[in-house]
């Protein structure tokens, strides 16, 4: 990195705010995905001048920028692809407001998902998307991404409770889009930049819609002897117009895996549970409950278990939010999908990954959001033999191709980031990828912003590039041909 | 018209086929957009043709306006240029639906009644029930950004679209996200659309979340005297468990345009509240809005039964277009505010309008949003210069941090006085860009949109 620059990070944001030492790099390389990319150097704005002020910095040296929150991503969105420098948000961390009669909050990106919830808990409020690492994961991580999470199913992803932003552009403004009011006149532009896996602007502030706390929760775990038994309770569940506040599938692998480490009371033997929450009104909730245990029951749970309180929901729910971390004790490295497919076609799709998963030596387990066909199978690998890598992504691929041949997409939540950027002409035409890339130029014309991500690489029309194995300090090599960044 | 426009409609006719144009003066009357008139009328069938349309507009640079049932083609500035007309009511098939996933892709030219029969058959629904339902696209509904009572609970458009496929100005076909109910492949363009009255692209289809017909579904209304009482029910309502699917306080002008059965009686204000589950869901809501409406001072409570109660609901959603049509020279504002102020808000609008000495009527929605109607019969240009200081008030009024005012109908001769989106805003160069990257020759209702977009 040139010297100039660093120094003059340094110099408006003091020592203490710029990490350019090799071992702090390298906490700074990867995030929850497989993919690894080295940064230059770290800041850590505490304002939103901060941010406008190196932005501009950027663009006068001509060097990549990349934000980042509590790096939790699972597509390598917030790592510095071709190097260049992260912009931390661990320091901008504040709830600026609740409103809780209009129930509205407005915080800096670097707010945690989980504090902000903890926040307005006492209100009778909640933020209502929940990604499985919201203990960590932030606001402003949540909104790059779109990011969803098992109650989404009823509640809405994060772009339907995002109301208005700040935003520092990569061409050095501060912008405010949207407000506290719905329908801002003009384009929608919060629904563009909500999403853009940090390709568009550097979000600063967020101004959020809060969602009252449902007065009475129910949570069942069915329990399968017969994956299909699982998979079809779901299609029925949605077919009847049903919508459960959240509908979660684990299979027995996974179970297994999970209930090693969390105790949450999974049976061991089992081939899937479903784990189904209902919330609404007491009357509606009972209801609810009941329609779904007769369903389960038709469809062959051996058992359907409901939590006697709220100790027992949180064990549950403990067991589903942690279960990555629970796989991650049984291998160094494994690989999450992250497809989606029409709910209807759930019993098909499982036993086509079972099938890919053998017909490529591996077992892959599932965990997913079953109620909105978003997948989630977890291939196990060793990240230290690249045959062995090689096949985990192509055997991902072939799951994805299977998802698309559905009717589906190639990523329900996590977004395409640096992982899945090959894989989007599986879904867009050149045409469709042409004009997302005059939007990224309209607001990102240099490409400094989170270069590298979302696009993909190559010129061939619908062609998909083998994925290359990681390699530390990726993110100092050049950009591949064809990459259009300064 | 210049020579190129001359020998245009045969090469129109070459796309759609010649009986799917025209450029005789009396059907092109219909397509009017405040006053200016297209020189030619095409009606393409598929998405395909539109593409090639608007390739040829592009290439030739004439100004096109996509049209459904032309019902809110006034929505916007004058168009600075007209050229093309493109109908898309061809296009209007149901492309795939999937009862079982709850997803629909349709065109964007079908009708929302054809639709609404469609999903019923399956005891489904789209909650876009939204002004001239009778008559209005799904496009044309999404296009011009109407929103409908049901938003309380289910959100506007941008809420339950999947997935969209639309013309950009240089002729392709592109689209972003998808069928499924959760994507976040890409950007997602499609969420500019709602709203943008086809200032973007022409909408050729559109993927939906859709929605199970609830078993039972039942509606309230109470009435009060004075507007702070009737707002403030409406607050606790929305902060009350009771999630209910539509909410919307009215005055007593609005009352009387509904022609409805059900009246306010002795009431100056009405809120009314609808809301659908099972038996014991219903019976809840009665008691808990009762004893609510009890302690907030209503001046009556009742809980109309059919057909009165759908007919009362289906006034409340077609608000503006009754106010057009008992004053085609109305003008009416929409003004969205924090829920708290909507009160305020209210209060204040009504002072302006009786300073002016006009009368006029208020439909609001819970979630922040007022539709305030200005009711001038009159035509004349004092009267037009009086409606006009007003809305200029009102417009200017309404330039604070979190409240929002534009004039989504009001007669031509206003929009020469006003600017109906309101003084630019910050964000306003954000959305040159974006408006350079989808129609970069400016061929799509040059003028009509936000700062002359």
């Amino acid at each position: 990195m040139d010297r100039h620059l660093l120094r003059e990070l340094e110099q408006f944001l003091g020592k203490n705010s710029v990490l350019s030492r090799p071992e702090d790099l390298l906490l700074y390389e990867y995030d929850g995905s497989v993919e690894i990319a080295r940064p230059q150097c770290i800041v850590f704005p505490r304002t939103a001048a901060d941010v406008v002020h190196i932005a501009a910095l950027a663009n006068r040296y001509k060097t990549p920028i990349v934000g980042r929150g509590a790096g939790t991503g699972l597509s390598g969105g917030a790592l510095a692809r071709h190097g260049g420098i992260i912009v931390s948000f661990a320091r901008m961390n504040q709830i600026l407001e609740i409103d809780a009669d209009n129930q509205r909050a407005v915080v800096q990106p670097g707010v945690v998902n989980a504090d902000l919830n903890a926040a307005v808990a006492y209100l009778g409020l909640h933020f209502a998307p929940d990604p499985s690492s919201q203990k960590a994961c932030t606001i402003g991580g949540n909104v790059s991404e779109n990011a969803g999470g098992p109650h989404t199913l009823a509640y809405g992803v994060t772009t339907n409770h995002v109301l208005g932003l700040e935003m520092v552009m990569p061409t050095g403004e501060l912008v405010r889009i949207g407000g506290k009011s719905v329908d801002a006149p003009g384009y929608d532009l919060c629904g563009l930049f909500v999403g853009s896996e940090g390709t568009l602007a550097l979000v600063t502030e967020i101004t959020v819609k809060l969602t009252p706390l449902p007065e009475a929760i129910k949570t069942l775990l069915a329990i399968y002897d017969r994956v299909d038994g699982a998979t079809e309770t779901v299609v029925e569940i949605t077919a009847r117009g049903i919508t459960p506040a959240a509908c979660e599938m684990l299979d027995g692998w996974t179970l297994r895996a999970v209930e090693a480490w969390v105790h949450a009371g999974f049976p061991l033997d089992s081939a899937a549970v479903l784990l189904i929450e209902v919330d609404g009104l007491r009357e509606a909730v009972e209801q609810q409950a009941e329609d779904i245990g007769e369903i389960c029951r038709t469809h062959g749970a051996r058992e359907v278990r409901v939590a006697r309180d709220e100790r027992e929901r949180d064990l549950l729910w403990k067991g589903r939010k942690n279960a990555f971390g629970a796989v991650g004790r049984l291998s160094p490295t494994y690989y999450v999908q992250d497809g989606v497919i029409p709910r209807t076609k759930l019993p098909q799709t499982l036993r086509e990954i079972d099938r890919i998963g053998k017909e490529n030596g591996f077992e892959i387990g599932n965990i997913f959001h079953a109620g909105d066909g978003n997948l989630h199978p977890i291939i196990l690998f060793d990240a230290r033999d690249p045959k062995q890598f090689e096949r985990a992504v192509s055997t991902a691929d072939a799951i994805i191709r299977f998802c698309i041949e559905m009717g589906g997409a190639i990523t329900g939540e996590h977004g395409v980031g640096m992982e899945k950027d090959r894989l989007m002409p599986l879904l867009f035409t050149e045409e469709d990828l042409a004009l997302m890339r005059r939007v990224r130029d309209a607001f990102n014309p240099m490409g400094l912003l989170n270069p590298g991500k979302i696009f993909p690489t190559g010129k061939g029309c619908g062609e998909v590039r083998i994925r290359p194995m990681p390699q530390r300090g990726a993110g100092n090599s050049p950009p591949v041909a064809g990459e259009d960044f300064a | 018209m210049s020579s190129t426009a001359k020998a245009m409609p045969s090469r129109i006719g070459d796309i759609v086929g010649a009986a799917n144009m025209t450029d005789d003066p009396r059907e092109l009357a219909a397509y009017e957009v405040d006053g200016v008139r297209p020189s030619t009328v095409a009606r393409p069938g598929t998405a395909d043709e539109v593409a090639e349309l608007v390739k040829l507009a592009a290439a030739e640079k004439l100004a096109v306006i996509p049209t459904g049932a032309r019902t809110k083609l006034g929505i916007g500035m004058p168009p600075a240029r007209y050229d093309l007309a493109i109908d898309m009511r061809g296009l209007d098939r149901v492309i795939s639906y999937d009862p079982g996933d709850l997803t629909l892709s349709v065109e964007a030219g079908i009708p929302l009644a054809k639709l609404a029969a469609t999903l019923a058959e399956h005891k489904q629904f789209l909650p876009l029930s939204a002004p001239f339902h009778d008559r209005a696209t799904v496009g044309g509904t999404l296009a011009s950004g109407v929103d409908s009572p049901l938003r309380q609970a289910y959100g506007t458009a941008r809420d339950f679209v999947l997935g969209m496929e639309f013309v950009t100005g240089d002729g392709a076909l592109a689209k972003s996200g998808g069928r499924v109910v959760k994507n976040v492949s890409g950007y997602d363009l499609h969420k500019l659309m709602p709203g943008a009255i086809g200032s973007l692209g022409i909408i050729t289809r559109i993927n939906f979340k859709t929605f199970p017909l609830p078993a039972e579904a039942r509606g309230w209304l109470a009435g009060f005297s004075r507007h702070e009482d009737a707002f403030a029910f409406a607050q606790s309502i929305r902060k009350s468990p009771l999630a209910p699917h539509t909410l919307d306080i009215f005055d007593r002008r609005a009352s009387a345009l509904f022609h409805a059965d059900v009246q306010l009686d002795k009431s100056e204000w009405g809120v009314a509240i609808s809301a659908a589950g099972n038996k014991k869901v219903m019976e809840r809501c009665s008691h808990d809005l009762q004893t609510v409406a009890g302690t907030a001072n209503a001046s009556a409570f009742s809980a109309p039964g059919e057909p009165q109660r759908s007919a009362l609901w289906q006034r409340i959603r077609d608000f503006p277009a009754l106010v057009v049509e008992h004053s085609p020279d109305a003008l009416i504002v929409k003004i969205t505010s924090l829920p708290t102020q909507m009160g305020e808000v209210a209060q204040r609008l009504q002072s302006i309008a009786a300073n002016s000495g006009l009368s006029f009527a208020i439909v609001a929605r819970g979630a922040g949003v007022i539709y305030f109607a200005l009711l001038s019969t009159e035509r004349d240009a004092p009267a037009i210069a009086r409606i006009a200081q007003c809305a200029r008030e009102i417009l200017s009024a309404a330039a604070t941090s979190e409240q929002r005012a534009t004039i989504p109908w009001c007669p031509t001769e206003l929009k020469r006085e006003i600017n109906i989106w309101g003084a630019p805003r910050e964000d306003f160069p954000l959305m040159q860009r974006v408006k350079q990257a989808f129609d970069p020759y400016n061929i799509f209702a040059p003028g009509r949109f936000v700062g002359g977009l």
